[in-house]
């Protein structure tokens, strides 16, 4: 790990999305216990817990292989945290039985896990879990066993279950539209640090760096040279186009501009264009992607063409103009 | 944690082993003792013919047992392999069971079998196939006989392992491109199951080296390997200096094979990993 | 494969089996054989069954056989199960010479080690009884049973720990309420398996053994030298049985397949011998 300063919100559904090897996961076994930073503290509710074993701390975690316990029924696997805490037998009665009712799974409390499939051991790891009453919740990648059907299906219910029970998710997952659509807020993790924290909207519209720019959905990475530089506002030469944006000083004169897909169109006659040959089309049922080359850069440039538009009718070979909106670019370095 | 079993090692095992290295250097007292006169004499008994035909015998027939296991093995491990997983289990159950018998047991059982008056000759006989018993008990045969029954399921479980690991659509390839059955197999599923053939024959070479009481029990005292060899040093001859020259020549074969094995496999496995 | 292929492999298995299961099939038949001579059938007794239990010194042997073993299990399973742990949850400087260590009794030639091991007794001046043989079976035993239980220990899944303790549970209680219950099969599996081993050493039994501590493999193996004897035909056929019975028993433990593959997170294969 490379330094990771992180304040997570009571309440909130974080998410720590990275690419394999990011430190996601290693973050959160520090959380849970099972790691011990070499510097640095965690705290829970102000509390320092770094030096606290795993079964001292408020927390608790959704394995990513479930690690339901074989040789126990699911009753006593969900009773199993209670039991440790030797709460009466009534008491853990109770809890279990509701807490399986609430994943769904009343009436399979006399079977073991292996008799489960995925998805439902999946919810008995959740419940186990839960049941505990944890001020955090922490879970590692719950979902990547389950098929896509089961997997959409399960993001519904657990941030369903999340805004129900008010408990503190913090959750590590790969798959960037699981956390766009699940999460208050998002850390965007790259080789041991945090690359940027905010919110869905945030991290897709303003990336702050190159890497979130282009592992979060599709983005052009377009060249730019930073022409001038004034307090409020920066002037930029993007393949001939120049615009002017708010956005902050770089220190550098040579910058990448991001620009999404779907925030290129076809440029009027009136407004100053980029000039290019298209060289293939790809339906997408919903959208046209277009894949225009622009002399002078590698890459085709991506455009995705609503239907309808003049955009989504073009054939390869044929000749376009293509321009943006100084609004939608972003400077990354 | 670990100091009880460490010591106890220490203690009963090693010590014991130096023991006899010291000791196969020492020479025969007047009775039997051991006494601390030091020399390569044992050793060099070894040079003696008598000896050399000793060990050479010895090698001999391990290395026919193996050889014999081995082409009795392959084709029955390439059986077990081909079944359904469900009677595999069962199969593989079948053949391990012998296996957890008692040795001394089963060859016990040969012994009845092959006598001279044993059920063998009893049998070939009242069919008409032989008029006088054959002498198939207390001779060399007997013995391989013995030895390969015992360790044929050390050949076949390694066997086995490799052979269920081989993707027999490989076999298909080799027939596509022209191969015939011999060659498909000697060029194609013999290499890649090399190690389950390496690691079934050490398991059944040395071994063979050792199991002196069958060979003594089917073999007779005519029969003389490096297992008997050593066992006579420590009984009626009360040689044990020589005994223990016996028995590091012996424990040396051992370590060597197991030795070749391991660079053997850890090359083997990256080149078919490659 | 062509057809006949097919049918000559099946044919040649057919005939492995049998000849892996004739010797047995043929001592336990004889044990009830009215005949003394283990040749025709005469008839179905007991007789020799009756014999074998009023024979003293076999009385005597199986005795000794029984304490030997019993020791020797208890000892070496204690030993090698905190070797076990130790060895797959630390990681220390010498560890790998520990391992060879361990595997020495395992790969050395019984013959190596039980003349060692008399050697040894003969220079601290112990005189061979049953307490000898007790610590020579010892030696051999706990390095099988370390090698069972870590091979349960390594195909146990790490997070079912780490979920204990996600849980509340300090280490104590999540050795004893989830490792210990997960790994109990196979230490248990590893006793009888030490077990077994010392009921039916012969080998080493034979240099560590004491005038009056026979046991009876001992004791067969010096019957048998004198020929073939209807009740060590029933004692052998005995033998034979209980050992099958406690191996089966430490393969097909109280917990089911299913259990087992999800204690080790999906690695179950036919032919482990775990």
């Amino acid at each position: 790990m490379d330094g990771i300063d992180l304040t997570v919100h009571e309440g909130e559904f974080l998410t720590l999305l990275g690419p394999s090897g990011c430190g996601k996961t290693t973050t959160l076994m520090m959380m849970a216990g099972f790691e011990t930073p070499t510097e640095g503290r965690i705290l829970i509710d102000g509390q320092d817990v770094t030096h606290k074993p795993a079964f001292q701390r408020p927390l608790n975690t959704v394995f990513q292989n479930y690690a339901l316990f074989p040789h126990m029924t699911i009753f006593d696997n969900v009773a199993f945290g209670l039991r440790m805490r030797r709460l009466p037998e009534a008491e853990v009665r109770r809890r279990v039985y509701e807490h399986l009712e609430m994943v769904q799974l009343r009436g399979f409390e006399r079977r073991y896990p292996w008799q489960l499939s995925g998805g439902q051991q999946q919810r008995v790891a959740l419940a186990r879990a839960i049941v505990n009453s944890p001020r955090v919740l922490l879970l590692d990648e719950p979902l990547g066993a389950l098929d896509l059907k089961l997997r959409r299906e399960m993001q519904g219910e657990l941030k369903k279950l999340q805004r129900h029970l008010g408990i503190t998710f913090i959750y590590v997952t790969h798959d960037q539209d699981e956390a766009l659509s699940m999460s208050d807020r998002i850390a965007v993790m790259n080789r041991g640090r945090i690359e940027q924290l905010g919110t869905a909207a945030e991290i897709y519209e303003r990336p702050r760096s190159r890497f979130v720019a282009e592992f979060i959905g599709e983005t052009n990475l377009l060249p730019a040279r930073i022409v001038e530089q004034r307090d409020r506002s920066t002037l930029v030469d993007i393949l001939g186009i120049i615009g002017r944006l708010t956005t902050h000083r770089y220190p550098q004169s040579e910058v990448y501009a991001s620009i999404r897909p779907e925030r290129i169109r076809l440029a009027s006659s009136d407004e100053p264009g980029v000039e290019g040959r298209v060289w293939d089309t790809v339906y997408a049922g919903p959208v046209v992607q277009v894949l225009v080359h622009i002399p002078g850069t590698d890459e085709p440039l991506q455009v995705i063409a609503p239907p309808g538009t003049h955009l989504a009718r073009v054939y390869p070979g044929e000749a376009v103009r293509l321009t943006w909106d100084s609004e939608d670019v972003v400077l990354v370095a | 944690m670990l100091a009880p079993i460490t010591l106890w090692l220490l203690a009963f095992q090693v010590v014991p082993l130096l023991l006899i290295l010291v000791a196969s250097f020492a020479s025969r007292g007047r009775y039997g003792g051991i006494v601390y006169k030091f020399g390569v004499h044992n050793y060099v008994r070894f040079l003696d013919p008598l000896y050399l035909d000793i060990l050479v015998d010895s090698v001999g027939v391990a290395a026919l047992t193996t050889a014999i296991c081995l082409l009795i093995g392959y084709p029955f491990a390439y059986f077990l392999a081909q079944q359904p997983l469900s009677r595999r289990h069962v199969l593989l159950l079948l053949v391990v069971i012998p296996f957890w018998t008692n040795l001394l047991t089963r060859t016990y059982a040969w012994m009845i079998i092959l006598r001279g008056n044993g059920l063998l000759n009893t049998w070939l006989m009242g069919l008409g196939i032989i008029s006088e018993p054959i002498e198939i008990l207390y001779t060399m045969g007997a013995s391989v006989l013995g030895l390969v029954y015992v360790l044929l399921p050390f050949m076949v479980l390694p066997l086995y392992a490799s052979i269920e690991k081989f993707d027999h659509r490989m076999l298909r390839a080799a027939y596509d491109l022209g191969a015939t059955p011999w060659q498909a197999f000697r060029k194609v599923m013999l290499p890649l199951t090399m190690p389950g053939v390496i690691a079934g024959s050490i398991f059944v070479f040395i071994p063979s080296l050792a199991l002196f009481f069958i060979i003594d029990l089917l073999g007779g005292a005519r029969t003389i390997l490096i297992g008997n060899l050593i066992h006579r040093q420590f009984t009626q001859a009360r040689d044990w200096p020589f005994g223990a020259a016996a028995s590091v020549i012996l424990t040396v074969m051992s370590l060597v094979l197991i030795f070749l094995y391991v660079r053997f496999f850890n090359h083997e496995t990256e080149r078919v990993d490659a | 494969m062509g057809r006949w292929g097919k049918r000559l492999l099946g044919l040649h298995a057919w005939l492995v089996f049998a000849f892996l299961y004739l010797p047995i099939v043929v001592l336990v038949a004889f044990s009830f054989n009215a005949s003394r001579l283990n040749v025709v059938w005469e008839g179905f007794t007991l007789q020799w069954y009756g014999e074998m239990v009023r024979d003293a010194a076999i009385v005597r042997a199986a005795r000794n056989s029984l304490i030997v073993a019993t020791v020797s299990t208890i000892v070496s399973t204690l030993l090698g199960t905190l070797t076990a742990f130790a060895l797959a949850r630390h990681r220390f400087r010498w560890k790998r010479w520990l391992e060879g260590l361990l595997y020495i009794p395992i790969i050395l030639p019984e013959i190596v080690m039980g003349i060692s091991l008399l050697a040894f007794f003969a220079l601290v001046g112990m005189r061979l009884s049953l307490t000898t043989m007790i610590i020579a079976h010892i030696t051999f035993c706990a390095a099988f049973v370390s090698v069972v239980v870590r091979a349960r220990l390594h195909g146990l899944d790490r997070t079912l720990e780490r979920a204990a303790m996600d849980l509340g549970a300090n280490e104590w209680r999540t050795f004893w309420k989830v490792t210990f219950p997960l790994v109990s099969p196979g230490i248990i599996a590893g006793a009888l398996i030490a077990f077994t081993l010392s009921l039916d050493d012969v080998i080493i039994s034979f240099f560590t053994a004491g005038p009056g501590s026979t046991t009876l493999p001992l004791y067969v193996l010096s019957m048998v030298r004198l020929g073939v004897n209807p009740k060590v035909n029933a004692l052998s056929a005995t033998m034979l049985v209980v050992t099958f019975l406690l191996m089966t028993i430490a393969y097909l433990l109280p917990m089911g397949r299913r259990m087992r593959r999800a204690a080790t997170g999906g690695q179950d294969q036919p032919g482990q011998i775990i």
